[in-house]
């Protein structure tokens, strides 16, 4: 893990460094004198030979001290703390609804395969997940929002609950009809993995029906391949959510960080990438211990 | 004894065609992928939608099936066109005395309005340009990019594949680093950080037209899945007789990589590569809606939506629906075609 993080910091550093623009030109804006140019250069430490650099990003980042933002001269890590629970409130949400629907389809589709209905499922899947995610949101807000007025269209406020229950579902609604189809799926490919197995096969045999083949035995195991997807989506609840952030105006992080990359403030950019990185490498390692928990016969070396 | 030597096995992509031949869903789906990609040729030599730009008809057109709703932006504009009378502000205006000399100046130039047509076939937008057009040429764009940069992300990832599945030790270990490394980022920060350096960095002017900002930050984010494919495929071959036949008679570590193992996969790359141009086809639609994607001066499938987001509160509905049928009926059959595909390549299925 310390090499693989090491290395998100040199390709982040890197990036910036020698593909992005001059910091001392973006912060000082189009009419900057020279003098101007060079005093922020040498706050920066833009000054210095590019390994001081690199140290001095490394001590931010170990410091928890990425600075204040280049535009709105705000704490960076204030931006952290005041945006999540935004993010957080829709996310979770989402997620759970996801799985709470995705995975009795799949089991119900699988339970018809073949059969007419399982076929239809399947088909108006592959056309719903070709449709864009951006013509969900439109349209569902549009009608939902504007024409028939039962939900706002747009908006937040500081009360979390009112947040929760008013201007979340609408957003958590739309996103949890476009991950059904997807995940419905794939998990359903997960449990017909599974019905091949020898254990089926004398499950069967010995007169048990297929409800209960299905619910006793496969569902146990395709949870495997289902908690290593879903803990696949969990590090998207940070900022996975940008889209309906940026359409339902919700002041998360996600939105964040796309204004950001429009106003072209790095160390916004580069603090969030750097921080959900690392999030993300200890939420797969919480994953590969909770597969302990779910599947016994897996043991951690 | 010699006449049965006489059956020549058959070639591995006949028998694909042969079995693509036999699934109906398969056929139907390659007959519409193949009539796309006429369409955008013909596209992109011109001969179709190469007006897409010209404000043909008024703004907001309707289209010609509904042709007799009421439009008034295009009736403003009409009545604008033919009393284009200003209020008389000369007390108040210091350019005044200019006028004169401008409009004769303006006399000298011709100019010719051509006559905006009230009704389009497929509805017009907020400038009065055909949606039609603009939904052919946005197939153009939106379709080359996501083939181009499926192209790249599948040269990158099947190239770092090879050499580390092939050689394995440290160049395995090398690249195992640097496919942790990118798969540690969440993609979409990946992307955003890719446009932000890419927008206001050194290389900025090189990308300022073109669609080769959005190839490269897809290709540099997608090619992990490839990578880890193809490594995982050249492992397994690299050590197989034939190959190890080839090495006894002296081919080189190229040759054996990229003669004797590469045609082997290229079924396993083939299926991800169209997977891939799904994926990235979707990906390039939500940049171009942010403003990420291609430039200002042409039009994708994402741009039309982002046109059509504003128009729809209006009621004007034909640029969200053209930009979606377009888009759903290309990636449905392209993904039934992948299934197919991946079935007709399954060894296991012959």
């Amino acid at each position: 893990m310390v090499p693989t993080l090491a290395g998100v910091i040199l390709l982040v550093f890197l990036l910036f460094k020698f593909f992005g623009g001059d910091p001392a030109q973006i912060l000082a804006g189009q009419v900057a004198s020279q003098e101007q140019i060079d005093a922020i250069r040498r706050e920066l430490g833009l000054d210095r030979p590019w390994y001081t650099q690199l140290g001095i990003f490394v001590r931010e980042i170990l410091s928890f001290d990425f600075g204040k933002s280049w535009m709105t001269r705000e704490q960076v890590s204030a931006i952290f703390l005041t945006r999540l629970p935004a993010t957080l409130t829709i996310t979770i949400p989402i997620l759970l609804l996801e799985a709470a629907l995705a995975i009795p389809t799949a089991m119900l589709v699988a339970y018809y395969r073949g059969t007419l209905l399982d076929r239809t499922v399947m088909a108006i899947c592959v056309a719903a997940m070709s449709i864009s995610f951006l013509v969900y949101i439109i349209v569902g807000q549009y009608v939902l929002g504007f024409l028939l007025g039962w939900f706002p269209v747009q908006g937040w406020s500081d009360d979390f609950w009112r947040n929760l229950l008013t201007y979340a579902p609408l957003p958590i609604l739309l996103a949890a009809l476009v991950g059904l189809a997807p995940q419905t799926r794939l998990y359903r490919s997960f449990f017909l993995d599974e019905t091949k197995n020898d254990y089926v096969r004398t499950a069967r045999a010995k007169g048990l029906s297929e409800p209960a083949i299905l619910r006793k035995h496969v569902l146990r195991n395709a949870l495997v391949p289902v908690v290593t997807n879903v803990s696949l989506l969990v590090p998207g609840v940070f900022v996975g959510s940008f889209l309906l952030e940026i359409f339902f105006s919700i002041p998360g992080l996600g939105r964040e960080i796309y204004l950001a990359v429009n106003r072209s403030d790095y160390p916004v950019i580069q603090a969030v990438t750097i921080y959900l990185s690392v999030l993300t490498m200890f939420i797969n390692l919480a994953a590969d211990v909770l597969y302990t928990f779910v599947d016994p016969r897996i043991q951690l070396r | 004894m010699a006449a049965v030597l006489d059956v020549t096995p058959e070639n591995a992509w006949t028998a694909l065609w042969r079995r693509l031949q036999q699934d109906r869903v398969g056929a139907v789906s390659l007959g519409i992928v193949v009539a796309y990609l006429v369409m955008i040729l013909f596209a992109g030599a011109g001969f179709l939608a190469g007006g897409w730009s010209r404000e043909v008809g008024v703004p907001y057109a309707n289209p010609a099936f509904i042709g007799e709703r009421l439009n008034l932006e295009g009736v403003l504009r009409k009545r604008a066109e033919h009393k284009g009378v200003a209020p008389d502000l000369s007390a108040v205006d210091p350019l005044a005395p200019k006028y004169a000399e401008w409009e004769r100046r303006t006399g000298e130039l011709k100019m010719s309005e051509p006559e905006r047509s009230m009704t389009l076939p497929w509805g017009g937008d907020r400038w009065g340009r055909d949606v039609l057009d603009k939904a052919i040429k946005g197939s153009q764009v939106s379709i080359a990019v996501g083939v181009t940069a499926a192209l790249c992300a599948t040269l990158i990832g099947t190239l770092l594949g090879a050499f580390a599945g092939f050689y394995g030790r440290w160049v395995n270990d090398f690249l195992e680093w640097l496919y942790n490394v990118f798969t540690s980022i969440p993609p979409i920060l990946l992307i955003f950080s890719l446009a932000a350096v890419l927008r206001s960095g050194v290389f900025a002017h090189l990308f300022a037209s073109g669609i080769w900002m959005v190839v490269i930050i897809l290709a540099v984010t997608g090619w992990t899945g490839m990578y880890r494919l193809v490594r995982a495929e050249y492992m397994k071959h690299r050590s197989r007789e034939y190959v190890l036949a080839a090495q006894a008679i002296g081919a080189s570590s190229a040759s054996r990589m990229f003669v004797h193992i590469l045609p082997n996969v290229s079924h396993v790359i083939l299926v991800q590569l169209s997977l891939l141009v799904v994926a990235f086809i979707k990906v390039e639609v939500i940049l171009s809606f942010l403003g990420l994607g291609v430039p200002v001066d042409m039009v994708s499938w994402g741009t039309m939506l982002s046109e059509a987001q504003t128009e729809l509160v209006i009621g004007k509905w034909w640029q969200l629906a053209a930009a979606t049928a377009f888009m759903a009926v290309f990636l449905t059959a392209f993904s039934m075609l992948t299934d197919s595909l991946r079935d007709a390549l399954d060894p296991k299925l012959r």
